[in-house]
């Protein structure tokens, strides 16, 4: 009797029903990375005539193999799709941020007429989906690209004295990294001012008006008391947008169309399937090589900005 | 595209980047500095105006000019149509609007995109809250080993877990199955299945609906787990103490207090589910039936090439997004008076 008690007790204390619900959803979770992962490594023949799992069932008698990863690099181009991927990803974390931690601070700090209703515009357009914009924005560009194409060929003496201008390659927008970074940083507004601002309210204000009592202009205590104050949500925010733009697909296949990032090679690899499954995912873990390498590096501040985002 | 690329190759791109990298930041900065610079050059009444706006007029501008602006003109665009030939607009009135309804394929699209609506965010909650409160019971390991696992998924491209969930879906004519799905199907005795092609009971389609509930349950199951461990331990205790069950306590102690949390992932799944684009694009292109308003736009725009239409249905999902917009602002405003 009492040796079941105790039993029972074990058992209530190990959570033995939570942990193994928990436990077949971890599973369900991983077979579709578990089956990218297997088939990475696998030659082409084995990957065609038996299941990624058997794989796991007998890892010790599988030819493992890294042929699959020299044929994805090599023939796709996506070490190239990777020096564009950061080219479009860095200046669009960088620069929306800067842009959004000045506007956050106005609207914090600084009390001018209409602060409400600038703040509620920008909170409505938050939910506006990007494809709303995004025709007119391209014949934005490709008007701009018009005219300064007509421009330069006109006048090119207006151009000739800059370096690395070439008059057979002129100037454009459309297609090009800029392009992307104004896209990127334009829609992801919204929401970073809303989440550093949501955050500047929390700093004492104390502090700001004692500097003001020591003349320092709001320019000086911006970039040298509230942006150190603000680098947990900075950062948080930072890994989220630099995972979006990442991960992104849709604005760097309309925008930045003159350099293919990873997510277009990828697509373009899984259109090419006959190639062999094994490339494909191949090409799919290199893709997830740095989203990965971030979330987890990072993982505490970007959960610490999602729960203070949402978190009321 | 078989091409054996050295290094050098890559290096003026990256050079190209890294200097544009340089030069943007730099420019930016510099154009804070002059406005602020130029303000308090200003005699000190019109200063202490302008301030403001030094700081905040560079994201009305940016937001103005590529996110509101372009949306008024989308909404104009969905009355007009464009000639392919000479690029002129023509005002057509609501002819795009009733193309798209004449079309049935469109119907099933609309019907797709809410089918879309009423399952994912749903289920997302539900099982990021079922995560969530199981996991608070297993203590600190196993919370965190489940946690990172089931969160994995949100730092992957839809492209990318499109890729992965071709290991489970895949479809082949003979005998061998690489797909887990149909090797499970055929190892029990029945016909492997192109599942990606079923559309009796809308099952291709909800198949795509797993792989986006598979990437968002994460961020459901972190911002719910926050809140489950905020609820204070005293409501949890009394309740206890009163004799109340484990799942009394959960319905009536614990939901209560975490239901603005939760209407607040809803929200956000529903946003990202209505303009849903990726997963449909990589899995199926819309095709058998599987169709959704975002893919319908980028084909129609780039495709078809007709410019009116894909503003039509970028107006419709508009229309359908103005109540969220509403009570996304109300709720800010109230909050705001809570301060």
């Amino acid at each position: 009797m009492s040796r079941s008690m105790t039993f029972a007790t074990a058992v209530r204390k190990f959570r033995l029903g939570s942990t193994l619900v928990l436990l077949a959803l971890m599973v369900l979770w991983s077979l579709p990375t578990l089956g990218l992962l297997v088939t990475a490594f696998r030659s082409k023949d084995e990957a065609y005539t038996s299941g990624w799992w058997t794989a796991l069932a007998s890892p010790f008698t599988q030819a493992w193999t890294l042929d699959p990863f020299s044929q994805a690099l090599n023939a796709y181009g996506l070490v190239p799709s990777f020096i564009a991927t950061a080219a479009v990803a860095i200046p669009a974390t960088i620069l929306p941020i800067m842009f959004a931690a000045f506007a956050a601070f106005g609207f914090t700090f600084l009390n001018f007429k209409g602060r409400e209703f600038w703040f509620s515009i920008i909170i409505g357009l938050m939910v506006v989906p990007m494809q709303a914009a995004l025709v007119p924005v391209l014949q934005l560009f490709v008007g701009f690209d018009s005219w300064l194409g007509d421009l330069q060929f006109n006048s090119p003496e207006l151009f000739r004295w800059v370096p690395f201008w070439d008059e057979n390659y002129p100037w454009h927008i459309t297609g090009e990294y800029p392009a992307g970074w104004i896209v990127h940083s334009a829609f992801a507004m919204p929401l970073a001012v809303y989440i550093l601002r949501n955050y500047m309210m929390t700093l004492p204000t104390a502090l700001i008006e004692a500097a003001r009592v020591d003349g320092a202009s709001y320019y000086q205590i911006f970039w040298r008391l509230v942006i150190p104050m603000s680098i947990p949500a900075l950062a948080s925010f930072a890994i989220f947008q630099f995972l979006w733009v990442w991960n992104d697909y849709l604005v760097a296949f309309v925008f930045v169309g003159n350099h293919p990032v990873l997510t277009y090679t990828l697509l373009s690899m899984l259109g090419q399937y006959s190639q062999g499954w094994q490339i494909v995912a191949a090409g799919s873990l290199f893709t997830l090589i740095v989203p990965v390498v971030v979330f987890f590096g990072l993982q505490r501040y970007f959960v610490r900005g999602l729960t203070s985002g949402s978190v009321k | 595209m078989d091409e054996q690329q050295d290094i050098s190759t890559y290096l003026p791109d990256l050079g190209f980047a890294l200097t544009s990298i340089v030069l943007g930041i730099l420019a930016s900065i510099f154009l804070y500095w002059i406005l602020n610079f130029l303000v308090n050059r200003l005699p000190r009444r019109a200063a202490s105006a302008l301030q403001p706006y030094a700081f905040i007029a560079p994201v009305l501008a940016l937001v103005g000019g590529f996110l509101v602006w372009p949306t008024v003109q989308t909404m104009y665009l969905s009355f007009t149509t464009t000639s392919q030939d000479t690029g002129e607009q023509t005002f057509v009135g609501f002819d795009n609007f009733a193309s798209l309804f004449g079309d049935p394929d469109f119907i099933t699209t609309l019907s797709n995109n809410l089918l879309w609506i009423l399952v994912v965010p749903l289920t997302t909650v539900v099982l990021g809250l079922l995560i969530a409160n199981v996991s608070n019971n297993v203590g600190p390991l196993r919370e965190k080993v489940a946690k990172s696992i089931i969160f994995l998924p949100m730092a992957i491209s839809f492209v990318a877990g499109s890729t992965m969930w071709r290991f489970l879906y895949n479809y082949e004519a003979g005998n061998t199955q690489i797909g887990l799905l149909n090797a499970i199907v055929t190892s029990l005795g029945g016909n492997p299945v192109p599942w990606l092609q079923v559309t009796n009971f809308k099952l291709n389609d909800l198949l795509l609906m797993v792989i986006v509930v598979w990437l968002n349950t994460g961020f459901s199951m972190v911002l719910l787990s926050a809140a489950i461990k905020a609820v204070p331990e005293e409501t949890v205790e009394a309740a206890s103490i009163d004799g109340a069950s484990g799942r009394q306590i959960f319905f009536r102690i614990v939901l209560p207090q975490i239901r603005a949390t939760a209407v607040s992932v809803f929200i956000t799944v529903l946003i990202a589910v209505m303009k849903i684009f990726d997963v449909v694009y990589a899995m199926t292109g819309g095709n058998y039936e599987t169709n959704v308003l975002g893919v319908a736009f980028i084909k129609n725009y780039f495709e078809f090439g007709d410019t009116g239409k894909a503003s039509a249905i970028v107006v419709l999902l508009m229309i359908a997004i103005i109540p969220i917009m509403i009570y996304q602002v109300r709720s800010y405003r109230k909050q705001e008076e809570l301060r």
